[in-house]
Parts: structure tokens; sequence; C-alpha cells
């Protein structure tokens, strides 16, 4: 079933993607031909069948909590775009009052 | 010195013990071959002398106190979303450029461990998604047999540089072929293990139920050494397997008595070229000749396994690249109102356009109301072509078949058509749903371009994958040899 440029809209909003002119018409085009393509999975039949997450056997394993060293506060903030006293920077949250 | 940078591990590490060469000067062969190839490959995003150099001292000095190992010294290459503490580690992406990880993965530690000396980082699709490497947010790589084809992808980087002798092995990742179709495509032996064999610690995901990193070779020993130097269970990745290290048992046992399943679904797969489907056939009677049994077999699910595949990837990966912010690491656009904006400005231009539209394709696909026609049903299909495998197995030991249905193409020649470049994947996505071990082996040329023949084993069972893969290259004669260029 072909993405209408509302639902790109929306889509791009939960993905926080911004749009640029011309993106919702490539998304909306290239999204349906891939959708398109999908929609096959809809001729299995798979009432009795359960779905697969993951394919081994592994069963929630469990370890000792052993500390082992971190990342210094130095570490962590190493690679951040903006930093500032000791803290991720970020654009303001709220709006004023 | 060019005969150095044709050399296999077995060869060059016989060499390294009898002191016939040093660790130093095998290196620097590869770094000088590097200097004359790569600027027509562009295999390397970077280089790291700060590594090479001391990591060739130190294999050295182990050498000389005959403490080294088969892997001491030897040039190793390593795709750019595999973690090396304080490189440049940025997944083929704008938007971690500059990242500097604070550690080192696993997988590249106990191969650091073992004596292998990292000569750079290696081009690749963004965030490991594509099938040519031309999605790479940098420069696309030139396949070393036609410089004017792609190497295959997402690992293209790395088969390239195996293939152009500027790295005895390299790593690369396999989420749903990428490993094993560039190595099919560059002529190299690729290998992808079973999901839970070797640690993810350190790999940028991309899809975390998918992924495996893996090695690629020259030759299928090389790659079996390497697959063992980093397998095992690590603390560290709780879907890592404690099972037993077994990779190479039985590893020179040949096939003869061994039952190789046909399925016949994948030699009829869209867009299969007829001279890779004569090469494989070739193969086939080869793997006969040695004393194998070929019986017939079906993966009846064949053809919904790109549209399961594309819907639990993206879906996968739209959740694990929300980390992508501008808040932690790498780009971040700071001329903005609120955090809202950073963070949708930033995503539309660190990411490039395959990456934006997997993103968008698995947030569509979990969105309220569509879940169950989407992922739920994927993952129920995914559950039918396990089965096909568990089936096909009860038959055969493992399954041969082409790699990649099409040889490499002409750079450009599919970038505008996302389905006929996702169909690069068709014989390999299956093994990925179903976490099986697979490897590619070169089988011969098609119109002058190197065709792969992929073994495909039941979980856990590399040791039949490289079996029967070392039994082709002996019957057959086929090696992977180092493309010549100028």
């Amino acid at each position: 079933m072909p993405l209408t440029r509302d639902q790109v809209r929306h889509v791009a909003q939960l993905a926080r993607i911004a749009l640029e002119p011309g993106d919702e018409e490539f998304y909306a085009e290239q999204l349906s031909g891939i959708l398109e393509h999908i929609d096959r999975l809809q001729e299995v039949p798979t009432d009795d069948i359960a779905p697969t997450a993951q394919v081994v056997e592994v069963i929630n394993p469990l370890r000792d909590d052993v500390p082992r060293p971190g990342l210094t506060q130095a570490e962590a903030l190493a690679n951040a775009p903006a930093a500032v006293n000791g803290f991720f920077r970020v654009p303001s949250i709220q709006e004023e009052a | 010195m060019s005969e150095l940078t044709e050399l296999t591990i077995a060869e060059a590490a016989r060499l390294l013990r009898l002191h016939s060469i040093s660790a130093t000067e095998l290196v620097s062969a590869h770094v000088e071959h590097i200097a004359r190839v790569d600027p027509q490959v562009k295999a390397f995003l970077r280089f790291t002398p700060e590594l090479y150099e001391k990591q060739a001292e130190e294999a050295d000095r182990k050498l000389k106190s005959e403490e080294g190992g088969l892997l001491t010294g030897i040039p190793l290459a390593v795709k750019d979303v595999l973690c090396v503490q304080g490189v440049e580690t940025t997944a083929g992406s704008q938007i971690l450029r500059g990242f500097k990880p604070p550690y080192t993965g696993t997988a590249v530690a106990r191969l650091f461990d073992a004596g292998a000396v990292m000569l750079g980082v290696t081009n690749c699709d963004e965030f490991a998604m594509g099938s040519s490497t031309e999605n790479s947010g940098y420069f696309p790589t030139h396949n070393p047999w036609d410089l004017d084809r792609v190497p295959g992808g997402s690992s293209g980087g790395s088969a390239a540089a195996v293939a152009a002798g500027e790295a005895m092995i390299a790593l690369g990742t396999d989420t749903g072929g990428s490993i094993r179709q560039p190595a099919a495509v560059c002529g190299v032996v690729g290998m992808k293990p079973t999901y839970g064999r070797v640690s993810r610690y350190g790999l940028i995901a991309f899809a975390s139920s998918l992924d495996q990193i893996g090695p690629f070779a020259r030759s299928v020993e090389d790659a079996a050494l390497v697959l063992e130097a980093m397998a095992g269970h690590d603390p560290l990745d709780a879907t890592s397997s404690d099972r037993p290290n077994d990779v190479r048992r039985d590893f020179d046992k040949g096939v003869k008595g061994m039952r190789l399943g046909v399925p016949r679904e994948y030699s009829e797969v869209e867009g299969m070229e007829p001279g890779v489907n004569a090469a494989v056939r070739e193969a086939i009677k080869a793997l006969e000749k040695a004393g194998a049994e070929i019986v017939d077999v079906t993966l009846p699910h064949t053809d919904y396994g790109l549209a399961a595949y594309y819907i639990i990837a993206p879906a996968e990966c739209s959740s694990n690249l929300a980390r992508f912010d501008g808040v932690k690491y790498g780009m971040s656009v700071q001329d903005v109102d609120n955090i809202t904006d950073m963070y949708m400005r930033t995503r539309r231009q660190g990411f490039g356009t395959e990456v934006r539209r997997r993103i968008m394709l698995g947030t569509y696909a979990l969105s309220s109301g569509y879940y169950d026609a989407y992922y739920l049903k994927a993952q129920k299909v995914r559950t039918l072509i396990k089965r096909d495998f568990d089936d096909a197995f009860s038959k055969c030991d493992a399954i041969v078949s082409a790699t990649s249905p099409v040889v490499a193409f002409p750079i450009g020649s599919r970038t505008e058509d996302p389905l006929s470049m996702y169909l690069c994947d068709v014989l390999t996505l299956g093994g990925n749903l179903a976490g099986l071990p697979g490897i590619s082996v070169p089988c011969g040329m098609s119109a002058g371009l190197p065709v792969g023949l992929q073994v495909l084993a039941p979980q856990w069972r590399e040791d039949v994958a490289l079996r029967v893969a070392r039994a082709y290259e002996v019957a057959s004669g086929v090696k992977a040899e180092v493309a010549a260029l100028g």
C-alpha cells in the first residue's frame, strides 16, 4: 500500500529526521516501492506460527556483578560536540515561561 | 618486495619464525604497496601508523624470543564499524566524523592480543547498509579486478584491501551478506560465523539480531585462523556463546561421504546471471568428484526472505540509530531553537540517503497500527525461513550455492533503484535470518570477474562450512589471487 505525504511527515517526526524540500515526494515514492515488494509477506499463512526475535538458544545469561573500571568523566565527554562544567550541553528543552 | 603482499598467514608465519623476514619488513611492504595501489582502489578511509609501527615492533620482540603465534606480525585491516580505542571510527558516516572510541571492541582486541598489526580502517556503506560501498559517507571504493566496478558491500573496503594485496587479512561485519557478497565479487574468502560465535562488543550496531563480525582472507585456512582467534564467550556481549571453540575441527578431512544440499530455489532467484550459475555448477561438480554426495533440497520461503529482512533489519536499525542525536558524539547542528530541532536537523544532515530511507522504513513498520502487519508478520516468516533450513539440514550436512547472483556491477548502475541493490543479498540474507554460519570462496570467473561459492552450515557448525570450503579449494585448485594493479 502506497505511503501518503501525510504519513511521510508523521514517520519523519517519529524518527526525528527533518524534511527538506523534495524529501516528502522522495520518501513517499521510494518507500512505497519497497513496501510493494514487502506486501508479499501477506501471502504467507502464519496463523499458528510463533514469531522469532532471535535465533540461538541463549536465554537470559547472567554474570557476576563485578565492579570494573568505567569511563572517567573526561573520557565520557571527550567526544561531546558541546560540554560545559562536566555535562553534555544541549539546547533548551523547555520554553521560557 | 611485492611478493610479501601476496602471502597467506601460514606462509608469512613460517618466514617470520625462520627470521627470514621481520614483522616490520612485512608491514612496511604492505604500507608501500598501499601507497602504490590505494589511490586507485580507495579501500581505506584512514591509516593507523601510530598502531602499526608499535605493533610491528612488539611482534618482532615476541618473534625474537620465540613467543609469537601464527598471527604475530600479520597485517590486518579493520572495517570502519569496529571500535578501536583512540582511532577515528565513523561507520562510514558523516554523523560520526571525528569520533574516537574510548575502548577497543572484543574481536579486534583478541586479534591484537594474538599479535596482528592494524594497518588502517576500511571503507564501507554507511552504517553497513548497502551492497556496493557506494553508500559510504566519504567516497566509493573500487573493485581491484575492474576499477570501474563496485567491490560489493557493505564491507567493500575490507574485501578490496585483501583482494588488492593491501592487507593479508581484514575484518568485516555481515547483517544480510555484507562479508560474503563483497568477498565473492572481489574474489577472496569471507566468512560470517553463527550468530553469537563472535562477541559484538564494540561493534557499532546496525541490526542486533542479525549482525556478526567475521574475517576476510585469501585462503580458507587463513579465514579459519582469524575466526578461531576472535571466537568464544565474552561477558561483555550477553548473546555470545560459551560453546567450545571448535571451528577448525576436521578442517582437512575432505568431503568424502558428506551430503551437500543444492536448494533448487537458489539457482532460480531473480537476476541470477548465467555465468554465475555456470561457475557454481562447475564448483558443485568438483565437490562431487571429491567424494561428496549432492542432494536436492528445497527452501520454500526463499521468495519471502528479502521482504522479511527489509522489515526486520530496518526496524532494528531505526531503534539502534536513535542514539545519534547530536548530544554525546559526532556531528551536531548547533544554531537551533530547541532540542527537537537539533535532533531533527542533525540527523537530516548527518545521515546519508540510504540510512535515512531505512530508518524511515523501520520507524513506519514499528509505528502504531502497522506493527502487526509488518514487524510481527516478518518475525513469523522468519520462523518459517529458519524451519526451511532445519528441514534442509535433516537431508544434508551443508548447503552450497552461489554467494551473489551477480558479478561486480559498474559503479552507479544500481544506486537509483534500492530494490535492485537489495536483490544482491537474496542468497545470503537467509543465513542471517536463521543465524547460520556461511562462507564464500572464489570459484572461478564470469566474463573476467570473480564468482563466489557459498557454503552454509547448521548453527555452530563453522567446522563443517570450513571443511567443505577447504575441500573445494583443494579439489579445484582455485585460489584467491591478488589482483594485478599498475
